[in-house]
C-alpha cells in the first residue's frame, strides 16, 4: 500500500528570523512502521511534525506523502491522510465537548451525519474514552485529554500518524495505558519524543536528529542503547537500559 | 492570590451547568430570549418604583428553585458586583431630598426610594443572567445565539473566549505563583513587574492562538465550524416562552404588589 508512506527527499527549512530548522534531511517511512524521532530540544523534532502535513513548507526539497508531494494545492488532501496530534491536548481540543470536537476532523471531511456519529464512536472506543463523550475538554485530566487528541485524530482515519511528544505530562498510570494504545494501531507511527523508552518498546525504527540533520537512522536498540552516542547528541541512555 | 478560587467562580458556575433539570433541559434560544424579555422589561421602569419591581423576583426564584441551584451561590455572586451598583446609586439619597413618602412617622426622601429601585433593578438582572448561565452552560447560550442567526465568527470568538478562559486563568495563576515565590512576601516589584507579567501572558497568548490554529488546520479546518444542535423548539418551550413574557407583561404593566396591598388592607378594614 504505496500510500501510507512518507517520504522526505533533501528537505531544508530555515524559519523567518533565519535559523536553520532542518538541513538536507531525507529519510522514507514505509507502511505500517513505528518511527521514533528523537534529539535534543532544537534539534528540529517540531519542525519536522510540521512539515508533515504542510502546516510549513519546505524551503528546499521535496514532502512525499505517498504518491503525492506536500503543496499549497495538496494540503486537504495531505492533511486527511496524516493525522497529527499536538503535544499540549489544550491546543487541540478546542471544541465545547468532547464528541464535537471528536466530530470536528470528521466534519470538515462532510462526511454524512451517521458516519460521523459513528466513527466518534469508534475513535472513542479505540482509547477507551467512550464514557467522556460528553463531558467539556476543560474538565478531563491530562491522560483524558490526550487520549481523547488522540480520538479526534484517528477519527479522521489518517493513514499516517504522527505524534509530538505523546507521553509528556502524563503520570506513569496514563503513560502505561497510552503506550498501549499507541501500540495497538494498526498505522504508520511517527513519534517524536524525548521519552526514549517509550521508542524502545513501541518503535521498531529511530531517527536521531542532532542541529537540524539526521545523525543516525536504525534499529532504536542500537541508537539508543550506544551510551557515547547518546551523549554527544545531548541525550542520555533510556532508564531501562540503566537499572 | 485568589483569581482562580473567586473571581465570579467560573469554574463552579460551568458544573452547575451540567446538571439535569426541567430548566436545564429547555432549548437555550427560548432561555435566552426570555432573560433578554425580563431585563428589558425590569430596566423599563421609571426611578422612583419600588413595589412594581417586587413581583419580578418569581423569575429568579423559579429557576433557583426548578434549576436546583444553591440561592447562596447566587447570593455571593451579587455582593462580589454589588459595590459598582452602590457606587452609581450613592449619591441619589444625597442629591435628591425631596420627600416622597412617610413610612411610620418617618419621612424618606425620593433619592432613597430611586437608590432602592436601582438596588432592585440590579438585583433582578444580574440573578437572572447569572442564573440563566448556570441553567444553560455558557456553549449552550453561544448554541442558540448561533441559530438565532448571530454570524458564526462572533459565536465561535465567544465559545474560544470561554473554552480558554480557563487555560488562561491557570497560566496566569501560575505566573503570580512564581513572582510571589520569589518576591520574598511582597508583591512582587509593584506595577512594572505587573506590566511585564501582563505582556509575556499576551505573546503566550498569541503563541497558543497560533497553536491552535495549527491544530484546526491539521484536522481540515476550512473556515465552518461544525457545531452541534442538541436542542429543539417543542409545545413545553413554546409554553415556557409565551408563560413567561405574558407575565412579565402583565406585571409590568399592572403593579401587583399594589393590587395585593388593597386587597389585603381592604381585609384588614373588614
Amino acid at each position: 500500500m504505496s500510500h501510507h508512506i512518507i517520504e522526505f527527499r533533501n528537505v531544508s527549512f530555515t524559519y523567518p528570523d533565519g535559523t536553520a530548522a532542518l538541513r538536507d534531511v531525507s529519510f522514507r517511512i514505509t507502511h505500517g512502521e513505528a518511527v521514533g524521532i528523537v534529539g535534543p530540544n532544537g534539534a528540529g523534532k517540531t519542525t519536522l511534525i510540521m512539515l508533515m502535513n504542510g502546516l510549513i513548507l519546505p524551503g528546499g526539497g521535496e514532502v512525499m506523502v505517498g504518491e503525492v508531494p506536500v503543496t499549497r494545492k495538496t494540503l486537504s488532501e495531505i492533511r486527511r491522510k496524516v493525522g497529527v496530534v499536538m503535544q499540549n491536548p489544550d491546543d487541540q481540543l478546542f471544541m465545547p465537548t468532547v464528541r464535537e470536537d471528536v466530530a470536528f476532523g470528521p466534519s470538515n471531511m462532510e462526511l454524512p451525519p451517521e458516519v460521523i456519529e459513528q466513527r466518534v464512536d469508534e475513535a472513542l472506543r479505540e482509547v477507551g474514552a467512550l464514557h467522556l463523550k460528553d463531558r467539556p475538554p476543560h474538565r478531563l485530566s491530562g491522560g483524558q485529554k490526550k487520549a481523547v487528541a488522540i480520538a479526534g485524530v484517528i477519527a479522521m482515519k489518517p493513514d499516517i500518524l504522527v505524534m509530538d511528544e505523546p507521553t509528556a505530562g502524563l503520570d506513569p498510570g496514563a503513560r502505561r495505558q497510552l503506550i498501549e494504545i499507541v501500540k495497538g494501531f494498526r498505522h504508520s507511527r511517527i513519534i517524536a519524543t524525548h521519552d526514549l523508552d517509550l521508542v524502545l518498546e513501541v518503535c521498531e525504527r529511530c531517527i536521531l536528529l542532532h542541529g537540524g540533520a539526521i545523525k543516525r537512522d536504525g534499529p532504536p536498540g542500537e541508537i539508543l542503547l550506544d551510551a557515547q552516542l547518546m551523549q554527544e547528541s545531548g541525550l542520555a541512555l533510556p532508564l531501562s537500559a540503566t537499572v | 492570590m485568589e483569581i482562580g478560587s473567586n473571581f465570579l467562580n467560573i469554574g463552579y458556575l460551568d458544573s452547575l451547568s451540567y446538571r439535569a433539570s426541567p430548566v436545564h433541559r429547555i432549548d437555550p434560544r427560548i432561555k435566552t430570549i426570555v432573560t433578554i424579555v425580563y431585563v428589558v422589561t425590569v430596566v423599563s421602569f421609571p426611578r422612583y418604583e419600588v413595589s412594581g419591581l417586587l413581583p419580578f423576583f418569581i423569575y429568579p426564584v423559579f429557576l433557583i428553585s426548578v434549576g436546583n441551584i444553591p440561592p447562596g451561590f447566587v447570593l455571593r455572586k451579587l455582593l462580589l458586583v454589588s459595590p459598582f451598583v452602590v457606587m452609581v446609586g450613592m449619591f441619589n439619597p444625597i442629591f435628591d431630598r425631596t420627600p416622597m413618602l412617610e413610612l411610620y412617622g418617618v419621612e424618606i426622601s425620593g433619592g432613597w426610594v430611586s437608590f432602592t429601585s436601582i438596588l432592585l433593578k440590579f438585583v433582578l438582572t444580574i440573578s437572572t443572567a447569572l442564573l440563566l448561565i448556570a441553567t444553560t452552560s455558557f456553549t449552550g447560550i453561544c448554541e442558540g445565539l448561533g441559530r438565532m442567526g448571530v454570524p458564526q465568527v462572533f459565536v465561535v470568538q465567544l465559545l474560544f473566549l470561554y473554552r480558554y478562559l480557563f487555560v488562561l486563568v491557570e497560566e496566569a495563576l501560575r505566573m503570580v505563583r512564581a513572582r510571589d515565590a520569589r518576591s520574598s512576601g511582597k508583591r512582587g516589584k509593584g506595577v512594572r513587574v505587573f506590566i511585564h507579567l501582563v505582556g509575556v501572558l499576551l505573546v503566550r497568548t498569541i503563541q497558543r492562538a497560533e497553536r491552535i490554529y495549527a491544530a484546526m488546520l491539521s484536522r481540515g479546518y476550512t473556515g465552518r465550524m461544525p457545531l452541534r444542535r442538541t436542542h429543539r423548539i417543542g409545545m413545553k418551550e413554546l409554553i415556557f416562552l409565551s408563560s413567561w413574557i405574558l407575565l412579565f407583561l402583565v406585571m409590568r404593566r399592572y403593579n401587583l404588589s399594589l393590587y395585593l396591598g388593597i386587597l389585603l388592607g381592604q381585609d384588614g378594614m373588614r
